[in-house]
């Protein structure tokens, strides 16, 4: 209990006056984790809203895939990823691995289906008429497809939300392809767990912190926004 | 097409209008992001050669040593160095594989092995400092009356009580291995044997937890020994003496191996410089130097 | 003053399979400007389907559908046809935002410049008289309001094709006739609408052809007068409903009228000629069901008339409707007026009847029953 109090006092003194090390863990999780999101969001929503909208061969094979990568452990993908990235592997020339540029690849393999996934239902949410509405108004391919995600938005967000929250709490493909760099791959969680395997518990539960106030905050402001459309659309 | 429709959505007049989804300020802020991670890993390639991987045992890690040796060696150099923090077996491992340019081991067996293979381009002694055995206060092995290394392990064996290997292939955990052997008796048997997987410092606080007993280096007891309910119950075999090596891989294990790099980053942690803060390191925090410095000269042709 | 009625829509020898069991046929149907076309049908007819066909957003398995005179093919053309024809639909499906952008949805799709686009919505909205709506958010409204802001983007577009499914139904009374006169008002000449509906009423009110879908089947094509009046068969007769639907074998036949037995030694007269011996199937149209205390077979020229019992009196849009057992089944539509002059109550005895051509005969489909 002693120990617990202590650390607690420490890390909020360490939040207090932060460092250059805490500093640059959080904003190096919010650039990686961010970038990761953002990219799973553009290659995610599309994918999920063809698969909602179209049928096609393999279909059915690319949705069980997807449903599977929702559950897929954050180290497998690291371990996947790290063997691609390898000097010896396919895209050793590259020299990815222990750099930032290979932990968004790696988060943003983590966070895809999830994305995908969540948009395919948020798609499937809508009433199947309203489709057939947007067409017989004489909307394209594209536009139905523009038009239904935007009726869909408030679930999207939902999609978006998961998706930077599966990353942001990741551990074991960031240490795996990032290497914990300090000043350079050392997120928030990475960070944590080196402090932790220091014995440093007041630094931990600090970068802990950080890293709940960071996930809150932004979860605060999407569902701000998703209630607010929410209020509007009832 | 696109842009069209998105001018459609864009809010009109009046509040009531407002349109929560601005496709184009997600965008910003997206591409913004990406910028931002792209950016600066392109300002460091800019001016550096390329990066050193150093794979160095969790145990030295965890001492934040290299946090404080490898800033100015980044700065002076323009080198960047990627630390991985593994077992002193895996990171001879990712050497041999070509992943690793220089390795930081304590496992000295294993090192002659790898050399003797051929494996590594040059070994250099850097550092030593000795392993421990710890346990309970209450010592119910009683290991403190041992005389040797050997006695210690070969009580624990014979006793009831409980011990935490590392179980990952370190150089702790290869020490420890070579001590089982010495007592001519198997480890004990799982039930009283627990391997752990994880780094020295978790090792430690989860035989704290059980009341276990362990191996350590002393650096890693030293930084855990305020969260953890365990004292040094043996020191002092000959067999205990930790010795640090470091090893450049030979650019035969794989065509990616930087070992100019390293051959730079070699020298440099063999500096009088580096030895010199080596002495002084720990020293304020836990009252004696988490290292002893002992350096052989670096000579790229002596090897 | 009549505009020339050209043809907009036409499909031909129609085959489309839905699911493993269900295959819709339709040899004709044809949608003409300035005319509306309804296709009456109960809920798994195959109304769903045809809507897709008729919108060219599904292509028939076999047949030919043809757009102001061109065959529907290819991808691209379609979407070329499919802008020309609009759809509006029980769930008005208005989108987030607000209602004049909704109205004014159809034009941007089409690209068309946004400030136009908006003064021909606020034009269609005065039409539907919802001017004072067109800020407010499309969600907020009611559900009256939500279907004449789904009319009124059905309209901006100035379609040659109007597709309906629904857009009148469960709306309150005063509402909905509100809403079919604004409709109406609101047409222009050079507009096809074909309107898909379960409900006679709407088919009624707007329709100058009747196409009636039962089971994937046209049973019946023809002038909305010449089905409501002339079923071609009980299924229709359902439908558009004739709720007294009787069936006999034909015991004489005479100079153009028919008796039938409907009940051992009940006869109902019947004109229409038919060849005695054969199996019928009649039915009478309530309105024409007149209701007296006694009978008067002095004030009356009908050939039907029968002691009956009332069973029920229930209320029916503004009249009543009584059915009563004579001893077949008989359904009358009385105005409420003279439901309140007789007196009427169930359990009494009154006197009904109806002229032989108030009876439609046609040949029965329980021939073997």
């Amino acid at each position: 209990m002693q120990l617990i109090l202590e650390a607690i006092r420490e890390a909020g003194s360490r939040l207090l006056s932060p460092d250059s090390d805490l500093l640059s863990a959080t904003w190096r999780t919010l650039q990686v984790s961010g970038t990761a999101t953002f990219i799973s969001l553009l290659l995610g929503v599309p994918s999920g809203v063809a698969l909602a909208l179209y049928r096609f061969p393999g279909r059915i094979f690319i949705v069980a895939l997807i449903n599977t990568g929702m559950g897929l452990p954050p180290v497998v993908v690291g371990l996947f990823v790290m063997l691609l990235l390898w000097r010896s592997g396919p895209f050793g020339a590259l020299e990815l691995l222990y750099t930032p540029s290979a932990m968004v690849i790696a988060q943003t393999l983590i966070a895809l289906p999830v994305v995908a996934g969540l948009s395919l239902a948020a798609l499937q949410s809508l009433p199947a008429r309203l489709r057939l509405q947007l067409q017989a108004l004489g909307a394209s391919t594209l536009q139905t497809a523009w038009l239904l995600s935007r009726e869909a938005r408030l679930p999207l967000l939902a999609a978006l939300m998961a998706g930077f929250g599966a990353v942001i709490s990741e551990v074991g493909a960031s240490l795996m392809v990032g290497g914990n760099l300090r000043g350079s791959t050392r997120v928030l969680t990475t960070a944590v767990v080196l402090e932790a395997s220091k014995g440093n518990f007041a630094s931990g539960i600090a970068l802990g912190l950080v890293l709940l106030v960071l996930a809150y905050a932004i979860n605060d402001v999407l569902t701000r926004l998703q209630q607010r459309g929410r209020e509007r659309k009832s | 097409m696109r842009m069209k429709l998105l001018s459609l959505f864009r809010p009109t007049q009046g509040r009531a209008c407002q349109i929560l989804s601005r496709p184009g300020a997600f965008l910003l802020t997206g591409a913004f992001f990406l910028a931002a991670a792209i950016l600066p890993g392109r300002s460091l390639a800019a001016d550096t050669s390329r990066p050193v991987v150093f794979a160095v045992g969790t145990s030295t890690y965890d001492t934040e040593l290299l946090d404080l040796l490898l800033p100015d060696f980044e700065a002076e150099t323009g080198t960047l160095v990627k630390v991985v923090a593994i077992g002193s077996g895996q990171a001879l491992a990712m050497a041999e594989r070509g992943e690793a340019d220089l390795v930081l081991s304590h496992a000295p067996e294993a090192e002659k092995a790898f050399m003797a293979r051929g494996l590594g381009s040059g070994r250099w002694r850097m550092m030593t400092n000795d392993f421990v055995v710890v346990g309970p206060s209450s010592d119910p092995a009683r290991v403190q009356h041992a005389q040797s290394a050997r006695e210690v392990f070969q009580r624990i064996e014979r006793s009831e009580a409980l011990f935490i290997s590392r179980g990952d292939e370190s150089g702790t955990h290869m020490l420890e291995k070579r001590l089982w052997r010495l007592t001519e008796h198997p480890p004990p048997p799982a039930a009283r044997y627990i391997e752990t997987g994880q780094g020295q410092g978790m090792t430690l606080r989860i035989a704290s937890e059980k009341g276990a007993y362990a191996l350590a280096d002393r650096a890693t007891f030293l930084i855990q020994v305020q969260v953890i309910d365990l004292e040094v119950l043996y020191e002092g075999d000959p067999i205990l003496r930790n010795v640090y090596h470091l090893i450049i891989s030979s650019p035969e294990n794989g065509p990616r191996v930087n070992e100019e790099g390293a051959r730079q980053l070699a020298r440099y942690l063999l500096s009088p410089r580096v030895l010199g803060v080596l002495e002084e390191f720990g020293r304020t925090r836990f009252g004696r130097p988490l290292f002893v410095p002992d350096a052989e000269p670096f000579n790229m042709d002596a090897h | 003053m009549t505009a020339v009625r050209q043809t907009v829509l036409e499909i031909a020898d129609l085959t489309v399979a839905r699911g493993e069991h269900f295959q819709l046929r339709v040899p004709h149907l044809e949608a003409r400007s300035g005319e509306t076309l309804a296709i009456l049908g109960p809920n798994g007819a195959g109304k769903s389907t045809l809507l897709e066909v008729l919108a060219l957003l599904r292509l028939p398995d076999q047949g030919k559908v043809s757009f102001l005179g061109a065959p529907v093919r290819g991808h691209r053309q379609r979407l070329q046809f499919r802008r020309r024809i609009s759809l509006a639909m029980q769930d008005p499906f208005l989108l987030s935002g607000c209602v004049i952008d909704n109205v004014a949805l159809p034009l941007k799709l089409r690209g068309g410049n946004r400030e136009e686009a908006r003064q021909h919505a606020r034009f269609w909205l005065e039409r539907f008289g919802i001017p004072h709506l067109s800020e407010r958010q499309a969600h907020s409204l009611s559900g009256g309001e939500a279907r004449r802001a789904s009319l009124a983007r059905a309209l901006v577009s100035d379609p040659a094709l109007l597709l309906l499914d629904e857009p009148f139904s469960a709306l309150d009374p005063p509402s909905r006739d509100g809403l079919l006169r604004d409709f109406q008002h609101a047409l222009t000449p050079h507009t096809a609408v074909i309107l898909v509906t379960h409900d006679r009423s709407v088919a009624l009110s707007l329709a100058q052809q009747v196409a009636v879908l039962a089971a994937g089947r046209v049973q019946q094509v023809g002038s909305t007068e010449e089905v409501f009046r002339q079923p071609a068969c009980e299924t229709v007769a359902e439908l558009v409903g004739l709720e007294t639907i009787l069936s006999g074998p034909v015991t004489a036949c005479e100079y153009g009228l028919c008796r039938v037995e409907v009940s051992p030694g009940v006869g109902v007269e019947a004109s229409g000629e038919s060849v005695p011996g054969d199996y019928v199937t009649l039915c009478v149209h309530p309105e024409e069901v007149t209701i007296e205390r006694q009978s008067d077979p002095s004030r009356t020229t009908a050939r039907n008339v029968f002691d009956a019992r009332i069973r029920s009196i229930t209320p029916h849009g503004p009249g009543r409707r009584v059915e009563m057992e004579c001893p077949f089944p008989l359904v009358a539509l009385v105005t409420r007026r003279s439901a309140e002059l007789l007196a009427l109550k169930p359990g009494e005895v009154v006197s009904a009847s109806f002229k032989a051509s108030a009876v439609h005969v046609f040949p029965s489909r329980h021939a073997h029953d």
